[in-house]
């Protein structure tokens, strides 16, 4: 079984994720790490190619030629390839670019199952695997917190605002994970002593279909709005009423 | 009633850290030369091997697939590393010979001009650079960041390292060192394994060397396993500094000393501020107290806040943001308590974790380099045919005491316990000794240990300034600033005794500068409670010098520094 | 802005709120506002979206849009949009409408900007980042935009008003049926999960004891909301770790956030500096959690909140 998983290489939290005030865009040039988020995606690939008991593990992601270096844990985690787009006509580019080159790199392995993580630790919310899905014409599953292998399809447990769901795709097929899918693993001495030797390949541009246009821009960047007629009051034995008025007022109740 | 931390020691034992290998033979990993530390001392040995490979590559083919492998506990190199730091570039260029330039290197420039300064509350006095502390032609530099591109360095020349992994265990077999064991991940708060639980590995080297820094843990235990340690204890000193954006630049290195410490001898209070510039707009502060003062009240990340307030240190941080916090000891015993040995069959040990530091001059960075670098050399003789594995290893001992290292530390050998006896005494005593090159007075001062400083109490923390959260700031929003998220649930790493007087739990809370120990509930028989939250922990080893004991927690936890 | 089209999530025979707040958004921005409602038997809950704004709701209504998977829904949406020619498309946040808009982001060639917080009448959205320490302006470069707002942004506004409810054909790519619903669960809640949940009461040292827990879930179950702790009493034991709010646990961004005895470090507040509302009961004057409270009350949560929980209840009955 040959499984995709698709990560975001993002600047390592406590090295201060920040926005260059050049490009208005989250500063890229501290160390980079594979989002917290994608480590998960890694784990259950890993956890389904030794469930299978053979199978490949190729990690796909794009982002700046130092970008590999953070793709070297999931070589060390136990994936067994890694490829890298990357490209100077690809920097900045928005969901609707990323997609793109995501499917051209993806299309190129054959995959039977694409994995992503849930969620960008650092732009949050990207909802990249539909996007993906579609430019594959697979079937997509997210949210998924416990995922099965039946062999010629998988069944995801999908966690909505309304309970879990149970949705059954044939492969092959993309699937977003959520964090609470399974722990993932810590990489072991030899895992990452034998990172480096494993496979890293790079993809242009070119090779995944090219760059293509941008959907969105970004203007401008300002501080939060400071809390608004924030109150500070001491309870004077009316501190409940207060309190439900400001509620009422606020439309809370 | 006047207690001392030493009379409460910790539930902890150095065999501890000693053990033969477990691992089957098979499950081992092998390499030519294991590193424990990714410090200037570790990488520097790093590098030094690295060039050796690459000028005899049919030697370095003995050495295996791994031939040099740093095993390092923070997140990455650098993560763990802190100083001021005013660098004598001494030991990068002999360790770059002919490859690196000066300029090449990772400096926020040339010192162009100082000051030390004599404070009162609301005074600044110039006085005459004492002549240790000169900085001509030294360069400014954040040692994270210097730790980081060592790092970088080493790799390009084939070293492989390994972050987010502890040496928890020396592995000793026949009196022979043959490597290390490294800490399990995945253990939960009461030590039970978590789901991800991966136990350690034994890890076999033909030479293992030693630059884990201060309060190093295996160092420790190889100086008592092979009774190598000196007759007079180490001793410590607590730097706990920030580093801001600043709205102007400041365009000398600057040093304090007198307040926010007080000169009387009973307080034992030796220390001072540094003040750094970093480029144009960043500018280090920090404030450094030996770790035998007495008050129980006392606090160092307080004292560094109350610093701040000082007009003069005010003026050069107005308008400016705080943008990160550390923390960590510093060995300052100096030349007195070297070990007796820098080696044992299977060892090296270099750097802080054997105490290379100069305090005078307040430099310790450049001997780490140069150690590191000896001791490599003497590794690599091991590999010389015909060569005897013991001779090779003595011959890093005879080196270090030919080099700069040596006659460095014995000409200033005994300043700090100068001052012992009071900053004014002390302070005579020093410029005696300066004038003299270190031939006053003859002999070698003793030292003592930290943790046999008896308690004494007094209403210091009264004055220390409330966080504003602009100037000044409480110790968890500092933690937040090291950028520790270390996880909750792991097992606990700190030893203490958890039963003591109030004085010695009061003691404990004020000193850790990450608010990890709080003084609980009495117990009803005149001690309390000492409640822990390790996971505040910055690893900055003071709990060590003043009656507990730090071990290494989970690789990957603590701080994650970047410019300190 | 002409030619906008809403995309209206329902359940169990309701549009939700959050579709019927952007729907009403999008009505205030002016021009003509359509609702799409996609499912199996929905025609009768259309017209409920004209009293919210909308001039026209297109419903497509089939078997096959019965289970709520998000790839369906492209499908009728994209011919919708190449139809009729919309050149705006709203969500608002949910696990559905965010894959919807993603999938037919890619299907359009259309630029996508989410968890946006508010938008102008000249297409500029406003994006909270960095865990909401920073606003960002974002645009659209492509003809047609998408966009999906962050939850419980907009208040659902009726300003009455009719609307004509229109079908449309549905046509499905084969790709897109592949995925199949074997089980659709309803699970009954006891009370939603911290992640998901509009109100959040938070329980931190203040609370003196363990018992006094009970406080911070009482005052949650009469505001219909989910308990959160700090780090300090989850180390302690107080609550499980799945409660806690912070660095090193959740993240949360509900409408309203109550903390009770809650000194407001920085290693909690980083874990929920988003909410919309945030509430304080601390005896603490100095409290740092008052710099950045809507309402700061000083005093003892013990008395205060014995008594809220009983003008909550009596409100809500």
């Amino acid at each position: 079984m040959k499984i995709a998983v698709c990560v975001k290489a993002v600047p390592d939290a406590a090295a201060g994720r920040r926005i260059d005030p050049s490009t208005n865009r989250i500063d890229r040039s501290v160390e980079l790490a594979i989002s917290d988020f994608d480590t998960y995606a890694v784990e259950e690939a890993l956890r389904l190619k030794e469930a299978a008991g053979d199978g490949e593990v190729v990690v796909i992601s794009m982002g700046p030629e130092k970008a590999m270096d953070a793709l070297r844990k999931a070589l060390a985690m136990g994936a067994d390839r890694a490829v890298l787009i990357t490209d100077s006509a690809l920097e900045g580019a928005d969901l609707l670019g990323t997609a793109r080159a995501l499917a051209g790199a993806i299309d190129k392995e054959s995959a039977d199952l694409v994995l992503f993580g849930q969620q960008s630790a650092d732009g949050g919310g990207a909802c990249l695997w539909s996007a993906v899905a579609e430019r594959l014409h697979r079937p997509v599953i997210s949210q998924v917190s416990e995922l099965t292998n039946e062999g010629s399809s998988v069944l995801g447990k999908r966690q909505t605002e309304f309970g879990y769901d149970t949705i059954r795709a044939p492969l092959p097929a993309v699937i977003a994970v959520s964090d609470a899918i399974n722990t993932p693993r810590y990489p072991s001495l030899k895992g990452i002593m034998g990172a480096k030797k494993k496979p890293q390949d790079t993809l242009s541009a070119a090779d995944v279909g090219g760059a293509g246009a941008v959907g969105t821009t970004v203007i401008a960047l300002s501080p939060p709005p400071a809390r608004a007629e924030a109150r500070k009051v001491e309870d004077d034995g009316n501190a409940a009423e207060q309190i439900v008025e400001f509620l009422a007022e606020k439309r809370l109740i | 009633m006047s207690i001392r931390p030493a009379e409460f020691p910790p539930p902890w034992s150095p065999s501890e850290a000693i053990a033969p290998p477990t691992d089957p033979a098979d499950e081992r990993i092998e390499v030519g030369f294991l590193i424990v530390g990714a410090g200037p001392a570790g990488l520097a040995a790093a590098i030094r091997l690295g060039q050796l490979m690459e000028e005899h590559p049919e030697t370095a083919e003995r050495l295996g697939e791994v031939p040099v492998a740093v095993l390092e506990k923070g997140k990455a190199p650098g993560s763990h590393l802190l100083s001021g730091a005013v660098v004598n570039p001494r030991g990068l260029q002999r360790l770059f010979k002919g490859r690196k330039r000066l300029d090449e290197m990772p400096f926020y420039g040339e010192v162009h001009g100082e000051s030390v300064l004599f404070l009162t509350r609301r005074r600044a006095v110039r006085i005459p650079t004492p002549p240790t502390m000169v900085n001509h032609r030294n360069y400014v530099a954040s040692l994270s960041q210097l730790g980081r591109w060592l790092g970088e360095e080493a790799e390009e020349l084939g070293v492989t390292i390994l972050p987010e992994t502890s040496a928890e265990r020396l592995l000793v077999d026949g009196g022979r060192v043959l490597g290390v064991r490294t800490g399990d991940r995945g253990r939960g708060r009461n030590g039970e394994e978590l789901g991800n639980f991966e136990p350690g590995s034994d890890i076999a080297a033909r030479v293992t060397i030693l630059a884990e820094g201060t309060q190093g843990h295996l160092t420790g235990a190889a100086l008592d396993q092979f009774g190598l340690r000196s007759e007079s204890p180490q001793v410590w000193a607590l730097g706990v500094k920030e580093v801001w954006k600043v709205a102007k630049p400041l365009h000398e290195v600057v040093h304090t000393m007198g307040w926010p410490l007080r000169a009387g001898r009973k307080y034992r209070e030796f220390g001072g501020s540094f003040i750094y510039p970093m480029g144009d707009d960043m500018v280090t502060v920090g404030m450094v107290v030996g770790l035998d003062y007495r008050d129980a009240e006392l606090s160092v990340h307080d004292l560094l806040q109350e610093l701040k307030t000082h007009p003069r240190v005010r003026s050069i941080l107005e308008g400016g943001e705080r943008v990160q916090w550390g923390a960590k000891t510093i060995p300052e015993g100096g030349f007195v308590v070297l070990p007796k040995q820098l080696h044992a069959p299977g060892l090296l040990m270099c750097g802080d974790g054997v105490g290379f530091v100069n305090v005078p001059a307040l430099k310790g960075i450049h001997y780490a380099i140069e150690s590191g670098r000896l001791a490599a050399e003497a590794a690599w003789r091991t590999l010389e045919r015909g060569a005897s594995s013991r001779d090779a290893l003595a011959s890093y001992d005879e080196s270090v005491r030919e080099s700069f290292i040596w006659s460095d530390l014995r000409e200033v050998r005994n300043m700090r316990q100068a001052f012992g006896r009071g900053f004014y005494v002390g302070g005579a005593l020093a410029s005696a000794m300066t004038a003299s090159k270190g031939k006053f007075p003859p002999g070698d001062l003793e030292t003592e240990r930290d943790a046999e400083q008896s308690l004494i109490v007094t209403d210091r923390a009264k004055s220390y300034p409330a966080a504003d959260g602009v100037l000044t700031f409480d110790k968890l929003s500092s933690v937040f600033a090291s950028g520790n998220r270390t996880r909750d649930d792991q097992p606990n790493h700190i030893r203490v005794q958890t039963k003591v007087p109030r004085e010695l739990a009061e003691l404990w809370a004020r000193m850790c500068p990450a608010h990890v120990y709080e003084v609980g509930e009495p117990d009803g028989d005149g001690t309390v409670e000492v409640k822990l939250a390790p996971s505040n922990c910055v690893q900055c080893g003071a709990i060590t010098a003043k009656g507990g004991r730090l071990t290494p927690p989970e690789g990957g936890s603590g701080p994650e520094y970047t410019l300190t | 802005m002409a030619g906008t089209l809403v995309f209206l999530e329902h359940h169990e025979g309701a549009i939700q709120k959050g579709s019927l707040g952007v729907l009403s958004k999008a009505a205030q921005l002016g021009g003509d506002v359509t609702g799409v409602l996609i499912g199996s038997g929905v025609r009768g809950i259309a017209e409920s979206a004209g009293a919210f704004g909308a001039t026209t709701v297109f419903v497509a209504d089939d078997e096959r849009l019965a289970a709520p998977l998000p790839q369906t829904r492209v499908d009728v949406l994209a011919k919708l949009v190449r139809d009729e020619g919309f050149d705006t498309v709203l969500f608002a946040q949910s696990v559905l409408a965010a894959d919807v808009a993603a999938g037919l982001a890619a299907r359009l060639d259309a630029g996508l900007n989410w968890d946006l917080v508010d938008l102008s009448a000249d297409s500029v959205g406003k994006r909270p980042a960095l865990a909401d320490s920073v606003v960002v302006d974002v645009g659209w470069s492509s003809d047609v935009k998408l966009a999906i707002f962050r939850s419980g942004t907009f208040d659902a506004n009726e300003t009455g008003g009719t609307t004509e409810v229109k079908d449309t054909a549905v046509e499905l790519e084969d790709f897109s049926t592949q995925a199949q619903m074997v089980e659709q669960a309803h699970a009954e809640q006891q009370g939603p999960s911290i992640e998901d949940a509009d109100v959040i009461v938070a329980g931190g040292r203040g609370l003196g004891e363990p018992e006094k827990f009970a406080l911070a879930e009482e005052l949650a179950q009469a505001l219909g909301g989910a308990v959160a702790a700090t780090r300090a009493v989850v180390d302690a034991g107080w609550y499980p770790y799945s409660a806690q709010v912070g660095q090193t646990g959740k993240t949360v961004s509900p409408k309203l956030y109550v903390a009770l005895g809650i000194s407001g470090a920085i290693q909690h507040k980083v874990g929920m500096q988003g909410s919309n509302v945030i509430v304080a009961i601390n005896k603490d004057p100095n409290a740092p959690i008052f710099e950045f409270s809507d309402l700061g009350v000083v005093g003892d949560l013990h008395t205060i909140v014995p008594k809220l929980v009983e003008l909550v209840r009596a409100r809500k009955s």
